[in-house]
């Protein structure tokens, strides 16, 4: 039994440079709070974290089936308002733990997705992200509308910490991230073969229509995506207020849906590792570029335009390719110095 | 009221109309959404405010406005060339790209002029007053400037050899390049063009507004329920959906308590009910592979 796990490691695990990259990463990320203590890199860490669930919940929504999905901070915002709300105790609220307060906000989320996805279901392509663009424009202006019930510009303040030490809200981030993007990853994996989620997705995706005429319900497999990728991003949006310990209307920003759109565009598209690396790398940078302020967003969106323009694909996606080749004959992802595939032998070039 | 009601209705929805048209021409021709087009409309005000402001160069406003149209436009056609044209095949990329161009305009003119308000010196002072409402010269012009400018947009449509290859353009371009017209010129005027009337809006507004380099979001807004409503790439439905979200904005304003707060959420809520019952808006057409 022991063995044959390891043989498994061995074969699955270790033989792919990917794979093998991503297990020490995060490793690493596990053994971060013994060697650096310091405040600051750890709330930027666990803002990251967030981030991660967030940019990958875009992704299974829009990259997998291909809706493109400009509102994504709508449920983002959504559960941070709701958990805030649950959360509260000063007679406006039910004042609930923080436990039960972010999945509950985040299943508000999924019912905000699922009434989004209404006009997703007729709409495609341009359509689509208008409307999607348009919800949390809305929700915004119906905040700042009633003032005395949601805070109006100031949000709602004074809700509970996710843990009482920086070093154990790291870690329940870090846990909590590396789940979702577990259940993400197999949900979305289109070579399993009990979860046939991720080959439906794909197919959608490729051609919806041709989908149609195979049987499968697309409209319930798009359903599935926005519910799902909603409940994700509503368990970031939830830690995320429990965090700042404030929901401000900032969660509902325009610029949060482009950031996870450009973290995972920056990532490649379509891949789940992408918008991993993308967040991983782009957060950091940005937040250590805070002394040069005015000139974080320019940069930002100059990077954007040249990674669009010339690297397509995705930095991730990029250096995958550079150094993973599938065998030709029994497709099995071999490192690409090797001349002939390590199980069936057959030449690589 | 009803007056002011109907004064403010006009004078917003003449520079939607302005801004509308420019974004259906090249939704029309390209069909891909060009998000940084509110963008030109702050250039073209900032470049009135730079050219004929005292503190700057001092121009004489007039000449100050041409000048200004002119090398917005020209900003316009390099943003095509350089982002738009070698992506216009993948819509989503084009709206990334060019709501990244946004961002860049916007923060370019937040390093240069810092975040104050400003405003720019306008072409005419006075009033008239018209059924109890005092309406600014500057006002009339603003009024007076689009509606000339949509006249000349329509001949152009409609009267001339250009018009006739960019309205073929727009209904098939493949045919359109079959029968001879040269798509990609067309595509690069049809640009210059949208260009010019954001920068037209952008010179007839700034004396009556205040400037700062965040004012191309709310007519952003203001634009997608528009266009929406009048229909994808309707030319004639952008000018009428103008002066209809116009006569939206003005009444939520008036009427409703915080009504400046949801002016944009009524707006949004009008295309997303259209979308949802009419897809096609008022005077577009059905596009079969864009919708399921």
């Amino acid at each position: 039994m022991l063995s044959r796990l390891f043989r498994d490691f061995q074969g699955d695990v270790v033989a792919i440079p990917g794979r093998l990259i991503a297990l020490i990463f995060f490793v690493l990320l596990f053994l971060v709070p013994a060697f650096i203590q310091q405040p600051y890199i750890l709330r930027m860490l666990i803002f990251t974290n967030m981030f991660v669930i967030f940019a990958v919940s875009w992704d299974f929504i829009s990259g997998y089936t291909g809706q493109m999905n400009f509102g994504h901070a709508l449920f983002f915002g959504v559960a941070a308002y709701a958990t805030a709300f649950l959360n509260r105790g000063d007679g406006l609220g039910p004042g609930w733990p923080i436990w039960v307060t972010i999945p509950i906000g985040a299943l508000v989320a999924v019912v905000a997705g699922v009434i989004m996805c209404l006009p997703a279901l007729r709409l495609r392509g341009t359509y689509l992200a208008l409307v999607t663009l348009a919800f949390p424009l809305i929700l915004m202006g119906v905040i700042f509308a009633n003032t005395e019930f949601t805070g109006g510009e100031l949000g709602i303040s004074g809700i509970d910490r996710i843990a009482d030490s920086r070093t154990a809200e790291y870690y329940v981030s870090l846990v909590v991230m590396l789940v979702s993007v577990l259940i993400m990853w197999k949900l979305t994996d289109s070579k399993s073969s009990f979860i046939r989620t991720g080959i439906i997705m794909h197919a959608i995706r490729e051609d919806e229509i041709a989908a149609r005429a195979s049987g499968i319900n697309t409209i319930r497999y798009k359903l599935f995506a926005f519910a799902v990728g909603g409940f994700f991003a509503g368990i970031a949006g939830g830690m995320y207020a429990h965090f700042l310990r404030i929901a401000s209307p900032s969660t509902l920003d325009i610029t949060l849906s482009f950031q996870a759109i450009i973290w995972t565009v920056f990532g490649g598209i379509t891949s789940i590792y992408g918008p991993v690396v993308g967040t991983y790398i782009l957060y950091p940078l940005t937040e250590s570029l805070r002394f040069i302020s005015e000139y974080r967003l320019l940069i930002f969106a100059v990077l954007i335009i040249l990674i669009l323009l010339f690297m397509p694909e995705g930095i991730a996606v990029w250096i995958r390719d550079k150094i993973e080749r599938e065998c030709p004959r029994c497709k099995l992802t071999n490192v690409s110095w090797r001349h002939t595939c390590r199980a069936c032998s057959a030449d690589l070039y | 009221m009803i007056e002011g009601i109907i004064v403010q209705t006009l004078l917003k929805g003449s520079v939607y109309a302005l801004l509308a048209l420019g974004f259906a021409l090249i939704f029309g021709v390209a069909r891909v959404l060009q998000l940084s087009h509110t963008a030109f409309y702050m250039l073209g005000a900032y470049g009135l405010f730079i050219f004929a402001d005292a503190a700057y160069l001092g121009l004489n406003p007039i000449l100050a406005a041409i000048i200004s149209i002119i090398l917005t436009t020209g900003i316009g056609l390099a943003v095509y060339k350089l982002c738009i044209d070698r992506v216009r095949e993948h819509h989503v990329t084009v709206m990334l790209i060019t709501l990244a161009v946004a961002m860049v305009f916007q923060q370019v003119m937040l390093i240069i002029f810092s975040g104050q308000y400003r405003s720019a010196p306008s072409f005419a002072t006075g009033y008239w007053e018209i059924l109890g409402v005092r309406v600014a010269y500057q006002n009339f012009l603003v009024f007076a400037g689009a509606g000339i400018v949509l006249l000349i947009i329509w001949a152009l449509i409609s009267r001339t050899r250009l018009g006739i290859a960019i309205r073929a353009t727009a209904q098939d371009t493949e045919i359109a390049n079959l029968m001879g017209i040269n798509v990609s010129t067309i595509l690069f005027t049809v640009m210059g063009v949208a260009s010019a009337l954001a920068a037209i809006a952008g010179v007839l507004v700034a004396p009556t507004v205040v400037l700062d380099p965040a004012m191309l979001w709310p007519p952003f807004v203001m634009v997608m329920a528009i266009i929406t409503l009048g229909g994808l790439g309707s030319v004639k439905g952008s000018v009428v959906g103008a002066f209809i979200i116009a006569l939206v904005e003005t009444l939520v304003v008036f009427l409703l308590p915080a009504g400046a707060f949801l002016k944009g959420a009524f707006a949004l809520l009008v295309m997303i009910i259209v979308l949802i019952f009419r897809p096609e808006g008022l005077f577009g057409v059905v596009f079969e592979e864009e919708r399921l």
